[in-house]
Parts: structure tokens; sequence; C-alpha cells
């Protein structure tokens, strides 16, 4: 039933002995070398589309953004045709409440976090937002080190709420001004921010097993 | 002889009609009642687009035995913290109440129960009312925060419902101006009406309440699965629970054999005072008949070897009763017709025609409870409530009026029928104003409960 | 103190109660409660008959009357997230099934369309026009459990037979498709795996012709059914402005009497080819989200009606290789899901891996306003409040 396109094979036939007539009994020699593959022609590799690129972006919208705050807009690009703002993470509250107040991004879309870990400030905390009355969307990124404590947007949009405490949950970013930020998807007593990228199910197992059994664990 | 076995043997040659019914009561009214619930469960699966217990014995004929050998090997789990007297109380109390209320039922002429009294009904509403103490017990015995909640909205539900259902049968006993239960029967043999088209609302009133003395749907908020888990019943597992459970359904029988008496005619035929539809008391025997050559047109259609032969048998069985009946009735026509034939046995067939009659109108009676509960949603309990004390407890008080009324029109010459539409033109005008009234307070309640009042997260 | 223990008995508004004013007065200086009593909690699951999954809610009760609640999740919290990291594209594609387990296909389409943009290419019409056939057949069939569940927690035994008799159907034609009936993965990335099965439109014909009448029979059941209107209307009310604050989307914003659907707003698949109404409700309380919810189901009905009549032909794939190795970047792409928005945001580091995906849950979401919806209502409700967000518990905790 299958029908992508599978790479054409060449027409050679396969050897049908491996070595032929002075094959030693098979018993005593380990197998003669497995049947390669006939060398097929490589097929022609599809066409490339033409690499995407983030592209500056300076539009309305990034205008007015860069004419209320200046310097916190680090950088404003376009990714795929979506457009993003990079901003500091200093000035994540009022940026929020422009963007929701002035600019009508009424929906919190999804709050969430990526890991750098070999970058200075490792998080980048990720807002998408959506506007109603004018159908587009927003991203807003922000660089977040260890240790910092972005502005929660609890106030601005409620939905922020679990939003928060999920990448509190799985990256370990706290929240300021969030009204209760404890675990939510993994049990109270966790150790560890499963998300981020140095944490990984051999560390798991191994910190269970040296805590539990009192041994190193073999992994 | 030793005087006390003389004694014992006394006491049994005065009691041992009562004893035998007893005897016949424990042992016959809860498998009857497990026979019904798995009759509940194959209408359900009807209903449903499915076909409900196939597996065990034919048509699933044996699951309620499997269900009760089951119930009965299981371990007996009795909460740490529960007061075991009340526990295991609590169940006994409940089932006893159901069939003892039994015991004064009658049905069919000269087949009483146990013994026909003189205050029937009253007798049967009070002890099938002891059954409340089961509840309560049980949920407080259990220890626990579901049950205690289970039971008191049981509770507090029956005992609504019981009075509306009891201001209805009252409605009935005007008419019938007795209470017991052979007299009322037989009053509606002379009034020429079974008392449903003399008091129709009452009746009416009479089925919603039942469905909620019973703790059926849509009233089962107590017992409902999704709600508290099972209610006062949570903590009992085994044959505890099958002992409520069975006793439910017994309240069922009885509740039903109630409605029976009182509204639809008890064992009276359809038109019993109709001479020109005699022939209509060879119906019972026509109509098992009847049944045995549909079972026999099915067996052809079964896909299943066994139940062709299920089919088969249960025709033959049809058959064998229907033919019981016709015997009896050529017995019958050879006394009226001099034949002589040294065998009298007259007596049975107005009996065994009434409890026909009987049994088939408390089937359609249950058969309609069963059908509310497949197709209609759960009241929530505040809405129970107000069903009851808000609407049926006052048209049931309406209604009592009302049927004294027309029964003092008749007794003015009024004609019996038209008195009899009047006064119920003017309940249900009164049912549809108490209605409106209703719905308006819980309107006007519920957006004033709307004020929006905004919380972050 | 847990987090509801903010809206305390101070801010409670002067309600006009079932019991008059002056016995809520008394509550403000009695602990909160009417007579003074303490608060009851409440535990419900994660065992129980109505959370629909492994959803715990810890219920404050004042008597019958609930004064908060705190939900817990997590209990099938299985990382997909981190699994994403380490798979490939096509390897994670049979994840996305398992989170909204009831509507696999509809997380499957998102993540296709998510990568597909990644990658900037398009599946062929053909192969979007069969997707939305199964999409669109795929949310009759999720709103199918839903109506079925959702009556059977307030008490109405029967539709949900009859509702999985229908379901039956639409899983029998996924089975014919791709061999799965629930977690299909019926789309891959830049297309379909499978051309469509000989007599394919005529089962979805069939099965179109059919439903009418069934929609009608649950109809029947349940819309003018007094005691269904008691239970339902004025249960759970979430306005408008409330919806979007707590980011609530799909059906329980349409109740609420949002006319939006990202169908409609930002077509993808090949929604824009095809005429279908958005229902609308005016309250935003359980009674409109079971009519919008019903009407849904009319209208993917009719959307399937209008794909089957003209099914392109032509490829099925895309022009995408056997190793998908996107530009370095990223993406957010989000469709409306039976449950309402599901959002996918891949970050790609140009492997063959990608770097992190997130996948905006729209039961997540929607979850988090059972707590503003249920407070001031009946034990009784919360069962009904929780059957009317539609939650799958797979795409709560992913």
């Amino acid at each position: 039933m299958a029908d992508e396109p599978k790479p054409p094979q060449s027409d050679s036939p396969k050897p049908e002995k491996p070595g032929g007539a002075s094959t030693p009994p098979a018993a005593l020699k380990p197998p003669a070398a497995p049947v390669t593959p006939p060398a097929a022609k490589p097929a022609p590799p599809p066409p490339k589309p033409p690499p995407p690129v983030q592209v500056p972006l300076d539009n309305e919208l990034t205008r007015r953004y860069r004419e209320h705050f200046g310097a916190a807009i680090l950088d404003a690009l376009e990714d795929r045709k979506q457009p993003y703002l990079v901003i500091d993470v200093a000035n994540l509250s009022e940026i929020a409440r422009y963007s929701r107040d002035e600019e009508k991004f009424d929906l919190l879309e999804d709050l969430t976090d990526v890991d750098w870990p070999r970058r200075e400030k490792r998080f980048d905390l990720v807002a998408i937002l959506y506007s109603f009355p004018h159908n587009t969307r927003l991203r807003l990124k922000m660089a977040v080190a260890e240790n910092e404590r972005p502005a929660s947007l609890v106030e601005l949009w409620p939905t922020s709420n679990w939003l928060e405490r999920e990448i509190f949950d799985l990256f370990g970013i706290e929240f300021a001004g969030h009204p209760d930020l404890k675990r939510i998807l993994l049990p109270d007593g966790w150790q560890g921010h499963p998300l981020r990228k140095d944490y990984d199910i051999l560390l798991q197992d191994s910190a269970w097993v040296r805590e539990n059994l009192g041994i190193e664990s073999g992994q | 002889m030793n005087p006390t076995v003389l004694t014992i043997l006394h006491f049994l040659q005065t009691w041992w009609v009562e004893l035998t019914c007893g005897v016949v009561i424990v042992a016959v009214v809860p498998l009857v009642a497990g026979y019904v619930v798995l009759l509940e469960r194959k209408l359900m699966a009807d209903m449903q687009a499915r076909l409900g217990p196939m597996r065990v014995g034919p048509h699933g004929l044996l699951q309620p035995i499997a269900d009760a050998v089951k119930l009965l090997i299981k371990e007996d789990i009795i909460p740490a913290e529960s007061d075991k007297f009340i526990f295991w109380l609590a169940p006994v109390i409940s089932m006893v109440a159901a069939l003892t209320s039994m015991g004064a039922v009658a049905f069919g002429p000269a087949f009483q129960v146990a013994r026909d009294i003189n205050i029937g009904i009253l007798f049967v509403l009070g002890v099938s009312s002891l059954g409340f103490l089961g509840i309560i017990l049980g949920g407080w015995a259990s220890n626990s925060h579901y049950s205690i909640l289970g039971a008191l909205r049981s509770t507090a539900q029956l005992v609504s419902y019981e009075t509306a259902g009891g201001l209805a049968i009252i409605s009935a006993l005007l008419l019938s101006g007795t209470l017991k239960i052979s007299a009322i029967v037989q009053a509606q043999y002379d009034q020429h009406a079974w008392f449903i088209f003399l008091a129709p609302v009452a009746g009416f009133i009479y089925l919603v309440a039942s469905i909620a003395e019973t703790n059926r749907a849509p009233f089962d908020l107590p017992e409902a699965e999704s709600e508290l888990v099972a209610g006062y019943m949570t903590e009992y597992s085994g044959f505890r629970w099958a002992l409520y459970f069975l006793g439910e359904y017994a309240n069922m029988i009885v509740v039903g054999s109630i409605a029976t008496t009182l509204f639809l005619g008890g064992w009276l035929r359809p038109f019993p005072n109709v001479h020109w539809l005699n022939w209509l008391d060879f119906l019972p025997a026509v109509i098992i008949a009847l049944v045995g050559v549909y079972c026999i047109y099915r067996a052809g259609k079964q896909p299943v070897k066994v139940q062709t032969g299920f089919m088969w048998a249960v025709a033959l069985g049809c058959f064998a009763v229907a033919f019981v009946f016709a015997a009896l009735w050529l017995l019958h026509l050879f006394h009226r017709f001099g034949v002589l034939i040294p065998l009298n046995l007259d007596f049975i067939l107005p009996g065994l025609n009434g409890a026909f009659w009987f049994l088939l109108k408390v089937s359609g009676y249950i058969y309609v409870f069963m059908w509310l509960r497949f197709t209609l949603p759960r009241y929530r309990f505040d809405q129970l409530m107000h069903l009851g004390w808000y609407i049926l407890i006052p048209l049931a008080i309406i209604n009592v009026f009302a049927v004294g009324i027309s029964m003092l029109l008749e007794a003015n010459g009024v004609n019996r029928w038209i008195g009899m539409v009047l006064t119920t033109v003017l309940v249900l005008a009164a049912a549809v104003f108490l209605v409106r009234w209703h719905d308006q307070r819980t309107e006007s309640a519920s957006t004033a409960s709307l004020t929006p009042d905004s919380y972050a997260g | 103190m847990p987090g509801f223990a903010k809206t305390s008995a101070s801010k409670a508004v002067s309600k006009k109660g079932n019991l008059g004013n002056t016995l809520h007065d008394d509550a403000l200086q009695n602990n909160g409660t009417l007579l003074g009593a303490d608060e009851l909690v409440l535990n419900m699951g994660p065992q129980h008959p109505s959370t629909h999954g492994v959803l715990r809610v810890k219920l404050k009760l004042d008597g019958e009357r609930v004064r908060g609640t705190e939900c817990v999740i997590g209990y099938l919290h299985r990382g997909v997230e981190k699994i994403a990291e380490n798979r490939t594209y096509q390897q994670f594609a049979p994840y996305v099934d398992r989170m909204d387990y009831v509507a696999a296909i509809s997380n499957g389409l998102g993540y296709c369309e998510a990568v597909e943009k990644l990658l900037n290419v398009e599946a062929p019409p053909r192969a979007r026009v069969i997707r939305t056939i199964l999409t669109e057949l795929q949310r009759i069939a999720s709103h199918l459990v839903w109506l079925g569940t959702h009556a059977l927690d307030i008490g109405a035994l029967t539709p949900l037979f009859y509702c999985m008799r229908e379901r039956e159907e639409i899983l029998k034609v996924f089975e014919k498709y791709c061999g799965a009936r629930l977690t299909t993965h019926a789309f891959r990335i830049g297309g379909l795996q499978y051309e469509s099965y000989d007599g394919f439109e005529k089962d979805v014909e069939r099965f179109c012709n059919d439903f009418e009448r069934r929609i009608q029979e649950y109809v029947d059941l349940l819309t003018g059914n007094s005691i269904w209107i008691g239970r339902t209307r004025n249960v759970g009310v979430l306005n408008a402005a409330d919806c979007i604050a707590l980011g609530a989307s799909g059906p329980i914003l349409r109740a609420a009497g949002v006319k939006w659907d990202l169908r409609k707003a930002q077509p993808y698949a090949s929604y824009d080819q095809y005429k279908f109404e958005i229902p609308v409700g005016t309250n935003g309380d359980t009674y409109d989200r079971y009519m919008v919810r019903i009407e849904e189901m009319r209208q993917s009905r009719l959307i399937c009606l209008q794909a089957i009549e003209k099914i392109p032909e032509g490829a099925i794939m895309g022009k995408v290789g056997k190793v998908i190795k996107p530009p370095a970047g990223e993406i957010y792409h989000s469709i409306e899901a039976p449950k309402g928005i599901l959002g996918y945001y891949i970050v790609s580091d140009a492997t063959t891996q990608p770097y992190r995906v997130r996948v905006r849950p729209p039961s997540f979401i929607n979850l988090q306003a059972l707590d503003k919806m249920v407070r001031g209502h009946l034990v009784a409700d919360v069962v009904a409040i929780i059957g009317t967000l539609d939650i799958v518990l797979g795409e709560v905790d992913r």
C-alpha cells in the first residue's frame, strides 16, 4: 500500500551464492560477506526548497513597538512569514501590557520556553500572542538567565497561571508575582527540571538507584 | 408427648399458612427480583441497540443465578471504623421491610400473598417506609463522607416523595372508601371504572412519587455512579450490597402492586362489567398462546443453534401454561353444559385469570419505570426537592380536594364523568400554574447568582 | 495555603441565593460558610467514573456548594515533549496521536502541517482534501464521544450507546483507510502515505447521509428535555471576556458568543474551499456548549459532503525527501482541533531531530477555566462542568 517514492533499484542481479563454488562449508567459516545491496544509482535529490532565513522585519507593528520601547526591543525578525520580536525580559510586563491593551493582542495563545544551554542566558522564553480583532499572531522572545525571575503575566492574561507553572516545573524558571508557583505535571517532590537539555533519563535513573539502592547504576 | 413439642406442634398447626407464606416470600421474591434485574438489563440493551447478557445460560437467563453466586462467595469487606452491628443490620432492615410489605399485597381474588388485612394499603405503605431506616443506618454505619451524604440525600428525597405519593393514594382511597385491598378492587368493579380514569392526576402523581421512592432514575441521584460513587451503598460489597439491591427491586414490585391495585383495577380484566366483552376472559390463554407462536416464529430466525432450542423451549412453556388455562376452561364449560366430569376446579379460574391480569399490569408499570430510567437524565438534588415540595405536594393536595368535589358532585346527581373531567381540568390548570411559578423562581434565583465576580485564574 | 484561598469570604458578592440575603450576610462572619461550619474538602479522583481520565479535583465545599477547586494533574504525564527531542520528525508523528487520543487525526494534522511549514513545502491538493475529510470525520467522532459521556454523567444512559454506534462507522472508515481505529497516524509529513481506498467516498457519503437522522435522535432525547435543560442551563457559565482571558478556545469560546473558528480565520488544509457555518451560543453555559457541539457535528458533516464531491486527482505526497532536516528556525502552527486551538511550536536546529517541540494543548488550558466555572455550584454540577469542558487527560498531561 505504500506509495511514497522509492529510490529506483538498479537492475544488477544480486549475487546468488556468496563466493562461488570454492566456498568452504559454511559451518567452519564465518558466513561470507553479506550480500551487498547493488550499487544503486542515487536518486536525484528532491529539489531543495530555498532556505528560509530569519529576515529582519520592519513594518507598522514593529515600528510602533520600537517607538514605545526603544532599546527594549532588541530585534524584530520574521521567520517563514511569522513575525517575532526579541525583547528584553526586564521590560516584559510593560511590553505585555502594551501588547494586550494597545495592540489588542487579547489572547495569550501559548507561553513556552526553549533551553539553549551553551548560551549565556540559556532560556528563551516565548510568548505567542493572538489578536482577535486583527487576526494576527505575534511572538515575543526573550532570553532569560538561569536564576533570573521574569515577571509573571497572570495579571494580564489569567491563562498564564498554569502555563507558567508548567515552565517552572519543566525548566525551573521562577516567575515573580505568580500567585501559586508550584509543580503542575510532575509530583511535588520531584528533583530536577526535565525539559532542560542537561537532564536525561540516565541521570534520573542513576540518581534513583544511588539513592534507593545505594549502588552505582550500571547503565 | 413432651409439652414443648406439643406447644410447637400447636403453634405450627395454627400458623402453618402464615409461616409457609413467609418462607415462600423470602425464597421467591429475591429470585423474582433477580429476574427483574435481568429483565431490566435486557430492556436497557434493547433500547440501546445492543443485546444485554447473552452468555450465561440461553439468552442470559442464568445471569441472576451467576450474579447471586458471585456475590455470595465474595469477600466480606467491612470498613474498619464502622459500627459493625449497624453495618450488618442496615441492609437487613431494608430487605425485611420490602419483603414484609409484600405480604399484604394480593394479586388475585383469594390470592393474597399472606393475608388480606383490613388495613392493607396502610400496612404496605407503612412497612415499606421502614426501609428508609435501612438506608440511613447504612450510610451512617459506613463511616465515610460519600455514604453519609448519599444516605441523607436519599432519605430526604424519600420522605418528600412519600408525602406526595401518600396524598395521591388518599385520592384513590376516597373513591374506594376502604383500605382493604380486595375491597378496593371490588370497588373498582362496582364503580365500573378503574380509578385511574376517575382520578388520573392522582395516578400520575403516584407514578412520579413511586419512581422517587424506589430511587429510580430520574431520581436516582443518591446512587448515581457518577456523583458520589454509589452513595449510601458505597461501602457495601458482596451479599450485603445484593440485599440492598434486591430490596430496591422488591420495593419496585411492591410499589407496582400498590399502583395496580389502586389505579389500574387490580386483577380485573379490562372492562370487567361489560358483559358482551366476557370473551375477554379467554384472553390470558390466548395471549400466552400467541407469545408461544411468536417464539416459534422467531426460533427459525435465531443465528445460533442453542438459541433456536431455547426459543422452542419457551414456546413449549407458553403452550403448557396456555394449555392449563384452556383445560380449566374446558372443564368449566363441561360443567356448564352438564357433562359429568367429577372434577370441579372452577374456583381456580378466576384466581388464575386475575393473577394474569394483575401481573400484566404490574409488569407494564415496571416497564414504564425502566423505560423512564433509560430515557431521562438525572435530576440534581435541589431540583428534585423543588419538584417534590413546590410542585407535587401542592398538586396532590389540590387533587384530594378535586376528587372530593367530584364525589360530591356525583352524590348530587352530576354525571360522574363530567365531574371527573371538570375537576381534572381544574387540577391541571393548577399544575400548569405551579410549574410556571416554579420556573420563574428558579429563573430569578439562578440569574441573580450569576453576578460576575472576576477572579484571576 | 492553596491558591484558591485568595477568594476569601470578604469578596463574596451579596448574591440572592435560594435562602435569601440575610443568611449570606451571616456567612460573611461565620468562617465564610453558612452556619459557620468547617469547609469540607472533597477529593474527586484520580479514579472516578466521571473525571474522564486520571484527573484529581479537590473541591472545597460549603455544604453542597463549591467554593473553590484545585486540579491536580500530571498523572498521565509521559514527557512527550522531551521524547520529541530524541526522535526524528517522522518518528515523532505517532506520538502526537497519543496525546488527544480521542481525536488522533487532528493531532496528526497539526503536527504534519507544522513540520511542512518548517520545511516550506505544501501538501498536494489531493492530500489536503483527504486530510480535511478525515479530520472532519474525526471531529464528529470526538464530539460523539463527548456527547455520550457527558450525557452519561448527567444521567442519560442511552445516548452513549447511540453515539458509539455512529462512531463505530467512522472508525471503520479509518480502519479501512490506514489500518487503525484510534491512534491512526494517518498523515505523513508532506502529505499522505496511503491512497484513499476504493469506496472511500461511498462510505463517507453513506455515513453522512445517515448521520443527520442520528443527530436528530440525540436532539430528540436531550435538547428539549426539561431535566436536561435544568441540569445544563446556567451551569458553568463562562462569558466571552473570561474565555479569552483564560485562553479557553474551541466550542467553549463559541458558546460564549465569540463567532470565531480558526478554520475560517486562518484556513489550513482545504477548509477555504468549503462553506460552513460557525455555531455560536449566547450564555456560555453548559447548554450552549452542548448546542454548539451538536451544530458543529452537523457542519462537519456538511464539510465532508462537500469535500467528497470533488477530491482532486494527483499526487498525495509532496516534495519531501526521506530525510527531513528543516533549516534552522522555528514555527508555530495551530489548528482548530475538536477541543480547541491545538498549536505546535517547533524549533529546529537543522538536524534530523527537532530541537524543541512544544504542544499547545487545548484541554490543558481549558481545564484552567474549571475553577472559575464551578464556583457557587453544587457538587452534582461539577461533574457536568468537567464533562462540558471536554478534556482528554492525554492532552492535558502529555
